[in-house]
């Protein structure tokens, strides 16, 4: 009785000074732009993003397959299986030589055709076009049209009159399977590269053509240094998507031959469809830290690059 | 005195060779890197079986793209798969377009620690990868898992990420004054935000709705493992289906009758808006 009197006593002032807040106190901006607006998405957000990548924490250290009935914690079994067969280093390995590969050849490719389309004619207008045209087509659909352009039986093996493998070497069909990936994308790559350019003043490039600076010299001094925060977005982009690949590489070699084009994502589907769960969530935190520790350093170094040009 | 010469030479004939040059090269490549690919899935698709076997760029001796493209419509279960993918792309790019705009919104307007933790949170998507296993388990407790709206919710919450970072930078450059006249007006939250922000937030709307569609659309990672290959399987995994089938016959003919059809919709969207989307796309990225 005496205890929820004090209660009682307690939660009356506050109360009223709720109440007193409620009325016409409450800050301009949570009035004007009520928080119940960003609740949904932070609520989607968190529900169907942030709570699956901390579930990612755990499952890892677990037994989640589809060979039990129940998860049990079992500490570092997964992760000591994975390095012991060598697939973690492998997946490592492969994810970075691939995203490192896929992020030069899409801003290589990007940027010479934004070089080349720079001017503002129909002529150009129409090519850059024609050159976005697979970035719209899926990219597993891309992966079909070069395996049957690369196949050991296929159209470019037939133009050529030649007999190469060029999906099956263990060194250089993931080279080529990340030229495949610049090549999806390095229509947008261009896009942000012309939007760049569009960005350099006239006079910029007047005064440097008055000093007698060529066009390498011109490229150098002056465009490359203003495409700072296109090379930003666009390596960025590149590297952190690439990392996250699967459909190209599974629709060209589906991780072979013997693995040497076995990213991430592909090991993590092959695992799971053998029931493996745990050591797919395994692979997929090690991807997650991955991204993590790259892409952090690298918005920051970007970014200052940036700033000291 | 010849090396003068020589190096005036070049510099005279350089740009007039590059003229000429310039476009002659951009042919050259567009032919070589677009021109040759698309060639062969089109030639492909209208070949019969046998020939299609060793894909090669010649003309079909024999033409039948009716033929393929009707039985790669019900090999592969076309219609269904367009229906499927429709039902779940439609609602995840309205989804994440009127979510993201409220969330954008508030984010822009309000500058309290709160709101930027928030606001950091909801847009760390832009550079983490989904944690796509545990999603799965997450379903299943859930009972979303083979479900569309499993994948509504999947999709939303990846891409929410990409609407709130283009969205709130988009706000911040409208002026506040704009709302306070309508508040003076006795204007709700609400009405405003209908009113005043969704439609200046048009050409956002535009360059998001593309690029969501674009990885929805395409996207058979994520389908794969929320989805699977049941009764709700969408056009890529189809697709895939189509092609596994490749093991035991090779059906290259059918697999780029299905390319072209499942490549149309996204092709005809970016002529129909092409203007919108190159801006939306560059003025975003480059600030």
């Amino acid at each position: 009785m005496a205890d929820t009197a004090i209660r009682m006593d307690k939660a009356a002032p506050s109360a009223r000074r709720k109440q007193q807040k409620n009325v016409g106190r409450l800050p301009r901006a949570a009035v004007h732009h009520p928080w119940w607006f960003a609740l949904p998405a932070v609520a989607v957000f968190v529900a169907f993003f942030l709570v699956p990548n901390l579930l990612n924490f755990y499952y890892p250290f677990t037994n989640w397959s589809s060979y039990h009935a129940d998860v049990a914690f079992t500490g570092l079994d997964n992760f000591k299986t994975v390095v012991n067969d060598g697939s973690l280093l492998r997946a490592i390995r492969t994810t970075l030589l691939y995203a490192a590969l896929a992020a030069l050849f899409q801003n290589g490719f990007g940027l010479g055709l934004a070089m080349l389309l720079e001017e503002d004619t129909r002529f150009n207008r129409f090519f850059r076009a024609v050159f976005f045209l697979p970035v719209l087509i899926s990219a597993l659909a891309v992966g079909y049209v070069f395996q049957a352009l690369l196949d050991q039986d296929g159209a470019v093996n037939s133009v050529l009159g030649t007999d190469v493998p060029w999906l099956g070497s263990t060194t250089w069909t993931l080279v080529l399977v990340s030229a495949i990936h610049g090549w999806k994308w390095m229509g947008l790559s261009m896009l942000i590269y012309l939007a760049g350019l569009k960005g350099i003043p006239g006079d910029m490039l007047e005064a440097a053509r008055m000093d007698g600076a060529g066009p390498w010299r011109t490229f150098r001094s002056v465009r490359w240094p203003m495409l700072a925060p296109a090379v930003t977005f666009n390596v960025t982009t590149a590297l952190i998507g690439s990392m996250n690949t699967f459909d190209i590489v599974q629709a060209t070699t589906g991780g072979g031959p013997a693995s040497s084009t076995e990213v991430f994502n592909i090991y993590m589907f092959r695992v799971f469809g053998q029931g493996l769960y745990a050591q797919a969530s395994t692979m997929s935190l090690v991807l997650f830290l991955i991204v993590v520790a790259i892409a952090i350093p690298l918005v920051i170094g970007l970014r200052r690059r940036e700033q000291m040009l | 005195m010849s090396a003068v010469s020589a190096v005036s030479g070049t510099g005279s004939s350089g740009p007039r060779l590059w003229r000429f040059g310039r476009p002659a090269l951009v042919l050259l490549l567009a032919g070589l890197a677009v021109g040759v690919p698309l060639w062969l899935v089109l030639v492909t698709s209208a070949k019969p079986q046998g020939e299609a076997v060793k894909p090669n760029l010649a003309l079909p001796h024999r033409w039948q793209p009716a033929q393929n493209y009707a039985d790669a419509m019900s090999q592969g279960e076309m219609l269904r798969g367009l229906f499927n993918s429709l039902a779940v792309v439609v609602p995840s790019v309205v989804l994440v377009l009127i979510l993201g705009a409220g969330a954008a919104w508030v984010f822009a307007r309000r500058t309290s620690k709160l709101v930027s933790a928030a606001y950091a949170l909801t847009i760390s998507g832009l550079l983490l990868p989904p944690a796509v296993i545990t999603i799965v388990m997450e379903l299943r407790q859930f009972g979303l898992a083979n479900t569309r709206p499993g994948m509504i919710a999947v999709y939303t919450g990846m891409y929410l990420s990409t609407s709130i970072f283009f969205m709130t930078g988009f706000i911040r450059s409208i002026p506040a004054e704009l709302e306070e006249a309508a508040r003076v007006d006795g204007a709700k939250p609400l009405r405003i935000f209908l009113r005043i922000i969704l439609p200046l937030l048009r050409p956002v709307i535009a360059t998001a709705t593309i690029m969501v569609m674009l990885y929805a659309w395409s996207d058979v990672f994520y389908a794969f493992f929320v989805l699977g290959g049941g009764d709700a399987a969408t056009l890529p995994i189809n697709l895939y289906q189509v092609a596994g089938a490749q093991l035991y016959l090779n059906n290259w003919h059918l697999i780029f009758a299905y390319v072209v059809v499942m490549s149309l919709p996204m092709v005809a969207v970016f002529l129909v808006a092409q203007r919108k989307i190159v801006s939306g796309i560059t003025s975003g990225a480059v600030k």
